[in-house]
């Protein structure tokens, strides 16, 4: 358990277009030895007549000695595809050893991915699942995500917004609450990065404020014009506007993700970086905020990619947590959330998480409720 | 002491004058064409009902031509409102602006007219005066056929009875081009060859013959280097990018060029080739700026320039870079003008020719760095949207009024190249700052000058006078 934060990383002026805020991060220098290539796909050879959708994904790359990373494709030693990689027999290490890349799930799908792998869910249930899809069609999610696209004034925000020199980073505001962040190593990274913004998926709560809302406020420069005497003053007096700024960004609007604390598990070790995906104690926070980043050796932040979870995320994120704590035991669980089993079930039920438990038990359960 | 309607009526006109200068009906960096139009013809309609004599007057304003031709279709359209003593006027103005408009512009307000079905006596009377005073009707009936056409029928004009060689044929041109055989006028002549004859396309204006050559399949190479004599001074500059041998022009003749226009042209090369060809560019940008400035050439002593090339300098795909054309037209007028000068851009590029239109509107930062400099004059173009943090150059501006210049010895002026549909009006910089919008390069200093009175200061009385004499100046070089 520890927390985020954005070292190494400046807080900027943010710009405002209608509802959204782009809060800008900026680096003194880029992060050495590691880079961000979106949609670094090769070609899959996909036929030529008919439209594929290729989700866009990232790959991240290092060098391991600190030296620069070469543009996407154009080193020789890299390994082409790491997933062709992984599948060689681990009999042959030394592959393994000169792997540099790794890809990301698109950011689409990486949540649904992401939260049951966090508590282990029951893999014993996968068969169940299975068949109920395959009799029912896809069972419907319980809340949906919205593409960028659909919500409203990011497309024009990130149109207009003026990236700074030396930027790496951007905070997402939709009506002032925070809706996402990216952070990258290096400002080219985020140059590429910037305008799939807009492919990425938001939660709920998001997109209904993007409709709600049509303004923030701008957060005016003040100058107490009694404390100036000459251009020198005035020069430290506009310092100190941008100061507090920055003050004021991390310490009130970026609340929300840097105050909690996050149970960090790590998944790759690449060189002296190492990747990892962050969750809340789902019981406690009232902002959720979950997502991967890959952190150097002091735990600095080289990559980060948040997602706001909305409050249905959130509710199924408790009892998944509580069942995960519990080791999946219904009466156990249900005595630590001080309910009584029926009603658990149907809060699972409700949840859309009961396809987890036997047909029966649920039945049973669901009609003891039902009848209280 | 002005009262608060004075003021209020002041700042109106000004408002409008603003907007009119920087207006173009095209779609700007943050906004699209749609909610302009909205806002310039709400404009219009507002000056129009309240201020109608001053709305008139901005035709000598120096105001943009598409507003110039709005304003002249929207007083021939409401000639019933007016009483006949502000008809006079207005009709002098109109009779002045429309021969300082460009013959295409007044052909597109003609066909306007017609589209809005405005056909009262004195817009017939305005067209037919504008026509019998043109040099060469017969040039402009095969080079704008369609739209004279229009004007003709519209203003029931008796075309055996204008002036000029081509006057008889006119009708048989415009008409039955077909039924008469040969024509003696020969310009008429050459067109209607050049339905038949590669060589005649050669002798037609350019965008004539471009239509023709298209018919005729004349490979676009072989096109430039006939049409190449026939190329207007705009046209020639326009083609330098894609033109290729045919159309060159030498350094000398690019000094000859119009400021910003040629400012336009050297941000479309690329950042390579203006290296290379730096010293030409450069002394065709000077030779152009001086030739502006005139004999006010280094007589605004010292200079300060906040030069904006953030992003949004770009403009949009219609006007592309535009903010940073005028930026960079302004900094070499205002070399010129300037006894000693000190130019700063926003990104802290030192290179004016390699400027390019990247990072953020940190205006704050820049203008405290060029009040340092101890400058009489600060000239600052920028769009306005400073947001690195929003509104600490308004802050830096007003106390640097407030408590370090109370005297106002450092004149402050905002040139600002966009229009902002969403705040109806140009965007300011900060209250006791005049701003003004600005077209080309070329009015920066009568811009300078008139922006006095956009202190939040003066009064409807004292703006009105000067107005007056203005149009009495500008109408008084008709008569000559």
């Amino acid at each position: 358990m520890s927390r985020l934060t954005f070292a190494g990383l400046e807080t900027r002026p943010g710009q405002v277009w209608g509802q959204v805020r782009l809060v800008p991060l900026v680096r003194e220098a880029p992060v050495e030895g590691l880079r961000m290539h979106p949609g670094g796909l090769e070609d899959l050879g996909l036929p030529a007549d008919g439209c594929w959708y290729t989700p866009h994904g990232l790959t991240a790359e290092w060098t391991g000695d600190g030296s620069g990373v070469p543009e996407f494709g154009t080193a020789m030693r890299m390994a082409a595809s790491t997933v062709r990689g992984s599948r060689r027999p681990k009999a042959k290490p030394r592959f393994g050893d000169r792997r540099t890349r790794v890809r990301f799930v698109p950011r689409r799908g990486a949540l649904e991915t992401y939260l049951p792998l966090a508590f282990r869910a029951p893999v014993v249930a996968w068969p169940e699942w299975s068949s109920r899809a395959f009799r029912h069609s896809l069972l419907p999610l319980p809340d949906r995500t919205y593409s960028g696209a659909l919500v409203d004034g990011l497309a024009d925000a990130l149109r207009v917004f003026e990236i700074h020199p030396g930027q790496c980073g951007v905070l997402v505001y939709v009506a002032d609450a925070l809706s996402g962040v990216l952070v990258t190593p290096h400002p080219d990274d985020y140059r590429r990065l910037h305008p799939t913004l807009v492919e990425d998926s938001y939660g709920e709560l998001i997109w209904r404020y993007s409709m709600l809302y049509d303004a923030v406020p701008e957060f005016e420069a003040r100058i107490d014009a009694s404390r100036v005497d000459s251009l020198a003053d005035l020069r430290a007096r506009a310092r100190a506007v941008q100061r507090e700024w920055a003050a004021f960004h991390d310490g009130a609007l970026a609340a929300g993700l840097l105050d909690p604390e996050y149970h960090f598990t790590e998944t790759c070790a690449m060189a002296e970086f190492r990747l990892v995906r962050y969750r809340p104690t789902f019981a406690s926070v009232r902002e959720a905020h979950v997502g991967e980043a890959i952190m150097d050796a002091q735990g600095r932040p080289a990559f980060l990619q948040s997602f706001r979870l909305s409050e249905t995320h959130v509710r199924r994120a408790r009892l998944l947590e509580a069942l995960s704590v519990n080791e999946w035991r219904l009466e156990a669980t249900a005595e630590a959330l001080g309910l009584s089993t029926p009603a658990l079930v149907a809060l699972l039920h409700n949840s859309d998480l009961d396809w987890m438990l036997r047909r029966d038990v649920a039945d049973r359960n669901l009609a003891r409720h039902r009848g209280q | 002491m002005e009262s608060v309607a004075d003021l209020t009526a002041a700042e109106d006109v000004l408002l409008f004058v603003n907007a009119a200068v920087a207006a173009t009906g095209q779609d700007e960096f943050h906004t699209g064409r749609e909610r302009q139009t909205w806002s310039v013809d709400f404009l219009h309609e507002y000056m129009l009902v309240n201020y109608r004599d001053l709305y008139a007057a901005a035709l000598a304003l120096g105001i943009n031509d598409r507003n110039k031709a709005r304003i002249v279709q929207r007083l021939l359209s409401t000639g019933a409102d007016a009483v006949p003593a502000q008809r006079a006027v207005e009709g002098r103005l109109i009779r002045r602006a429309l021969r300082d408009l460009p013959a295409s512009r007044v052909y597109r307000l003609f066909t306007a007219l017609q589209k809005a079905k405005v056909n009262n006596r004195r817009t017939r009377a305005v067209m037919r005066e504008w026509l019998a005073a043109r040099p060469d009707l017969g040039f402009e009936a095969v080079k704008y056929r369609g739209a004279f056409k229009r004007a003709a029928v519209h203003a029931h004009l008796d075309l055996d009875g204008l002036p000029g060689e081509a006057g008889d044929e006119l009708a048989a041109f415009l008409f039955a081009p077909k039924a008469i055989g040969k024509f003696r006028t020969p310009l008429f002549e050459t067109w209607r060859r050049a339905h038949y004859e590669r060589a005649a396309v050669f002798e037609l204006p350019y965008t004539v013959a471009e239509g023709f050559a298209a018919a005729h399949r004349i490979p676009r190479g072989a096109f430039l280097e006939g049409i190449a004599p026939q190329l207007t001074r705009n046209e020639r500059l326009r083609l330098q990018r894609s033109g290729g041998e045919a159309v060159a022009l030498d350094a000398a003749a690019l000094g000859r060029m119009p400021l910003t226009r040629l400012a336009a042209y050297v941000l479309a090369i690329p950042a390579n080739e203006r290296e290379e060809r730096r010293a030409e560019l450069t002394g065709a940008l000077r030779a152009a700026a001086r030739r502006t400035a005139g004999d006010r050439a280094g007589t605004w002593g010292a200079v300060a320039a906040v030069l904006d090339d953030s992003y949004s300098a770009s403009g949009s795909t219609e006007k592309r870079r535009r903010p940073l054309v005028v930026a960079l037209a302004a900094h070499f007028l205002l070399e010129a003008l300037a006894g000693e000068y000190r130019p700063l851009w926003l990104s802290g590029n030192d290179d004016a020719l390699l400027a390019k239109p990247r990072g953020v509107t940190a205006l704050g930062e820049r203008i405290l760095d060029a009040l340092e400099t101890g400058p009489e004059t600060l000239v600052v173009v920028s769009d306005g949207w400073d947001n690195a943090p929003a509104g600490l150059a308004a802050e830096v501006l007003r106390v640097w009024a407030v408590r370090l210049d109370p005297q106002r010895r450092t004149a402050i002026v905002h040139l600002n190249p966009v229009f902002d549909a969403d705040g109806i009006g140009v965007r300011r910089l900060a209250p006791g700052v005049p701003t003004a919008g600005i077209r080309d390069a070329e009015d920066l200093p009568e811009l300078v000058a008139f922006a006095r009175f956009d202190d939040g200061r003066s009064g409807i009385a004292e703006l009105r006078a000067a107005v007056d004499a203005r149009v009495e100046r500008w109408l008084a070089e008709e008569d000559r």
